[in-house]
């Protein structure tokens, strides 16, 4: 777990500081970890757990610039996951479907799930419904992977305009899969 | 959309972020919000015309210190509950130490007054407008830190906006001293925590829904 947890950190503070290929891991293994993580205590909800996966890994995406490398990561993750988890909890009005403690941190790491359930809610099918500026900076640069230059051309965007708009469109993709969920 | 493409999405094209950020608002908002708090003293208020005289009382820098801990343990507070994960277990009890020390005084200075002198001890002159006044000041600054919390990622959101409220309420506290003609540790315990703690109540009832994420 010690191993577990300096491996994420070095690939999210590579990640934090533009290496995509190192933040790319990042995401994948934290992947597992969130997946079994809330699989575990969204047991009453069986049907949700996939979608709140993609729920937490882009709050952890839109938050990453607030992790501070002097931290436990394990601490940081449990954090974010927990307050996703109450929070869906909490529009679901079930706290009873908390079966199990939510205060282990230390546990973050310990299991990892690589077996995805079908989401049930559609990103692709949100992404839709953002903003026009937003959406065409997320679906050229992150979707169709072109660069911050390429999609300022195609958009008549600046390219520090492209960039705001990603990092919009990601915080208003997160309100959205708050409030219809 | 599969979560591996989400995380896809995610990964492609992302770019350095500045990790130093938010902590540079947050420093601006403190900042920001002291100015403004004391401007708005200034104005509204007054500069009290006695204030270089009381500078040689020291009782005045007890007042003084007793503010810059309030405002020491507000702002620790606010720099632990932004941040997700952080060790957050300190944050009331630092925050109770200076309140708790000046009540300690209190209580000796109240012991050894007459007890026809209690009340005014007590009271002083302005023990009606003290805690209001405060409050006042108080909300540009609470707006700022909110601002600058929300650059952030808070996950105790109610304890998140009480430390706004108290952070605010002791810089406002910190700029009424230059107007507040008050010095007697009974009132500061009492007028004093009341006005600090107004928007530290405040803050819990909102923070809720200014700082969720």
């Amino acid at each position: 777990m010690i191993a577990a947890e300096d491996r994420l950190r070095d690939l999210l503070v590579r990640g934090q500081a533009g290496d995509a290929a190192a933040y790319r891991v990042f995401l994948q293994e934290l992947t597992a970890h969130l997946r079994a993580f809330l699989r575990r205590r969204l047991s009453g909800l069986p049907d949700e757990v996939e979608d709140l996966v993609q729920e937490a890994l882009l709050a952890v995406h839109n938050q990453r610039h607030t992790y501070d490398a002097g931290q436990p990561l394990t601490a940081w993750l449990h954090a974010i996951a927990r307050y996703k988890l109450v929070d869906l909890l909490r529009r679901r009005a079930r706290g009873d479907a908390l079966n199990d403690s939510l205060d282990d941190a230390a546990e973050f790491l310990a299991a990892a799930d690589s077996d995805a359930a079908d989401a049930r809610r559609d990103v692709a099918k949100l992404l839709a419904t953002l903003p026009d500026r937003q959406r065409l900076a997320i679906v050229h640069m992150k979707l169709t992977g072109l660069s911050v230059a390429e999609t300022a051309r195609l958009t008549g965007m600046s390219e520090s305009a492209v960039k705001v708009n990603v990092h919009r469109g990601l915080k208003t993709l997160a309100e959205k899969m708050r409030s219809e969920a | 959309m599969r979560t591996d493409e989400f995380v896809s999405l995610l990964a492609t094209g992302t770019d350095a972020v500045d990790v130093r950020a938010p902590a540079r608002r947050c420093v601006a908002a403190m900042v920001g919000g002291t100015v403004v708090a004391t401007i708005l003293m200034a104005l509204w208020l007054d500069v009290r015309p006695t204030l270089a005289r009381d500078a040689n009382l020291p009782m005045f820098w007890v007042k003084e210190l007793f503010c810059v801990a309030l405002v020491a343990a507000g702002v620790f507070a606010v720099a632990r509950l932004s941040r997700p994960g952080a060790a957050v277990g300190r944050v009331e009890p630092l925050a109770g130490a200076p309140i708790l020390a000046m009540w300690l005084l209190a209580v000796v200075v109240l012991a050894v007054a007459e007890p026809e002198d209690r009340t005014d001890l007590i009271r002083g002159v302005s023990w009606t407008e003290c805690p209001y006044n405060i409050a006042v000041l108080s909300v540009p600054v609470f707006v700022a830190i909110v601002w600058a919390m929300r650059g952030f990622a808070p996950t105790h959101l109610r304890r998140a906006g009480a430390a706004a409220g108290f952070a605010a309420g002791a810089i406002g506290a910190l700029a009424y001293t230059l107007h507040c003609p008050e010095l007697d540790a009974p009132f500061l315990a009492i007028w004093y925590v009341a006005g600090v703690l107004i928007p530290s109540v405040v803050g819990a009832i909102v923070g809720p829904r200014l700082l969720r994420w």
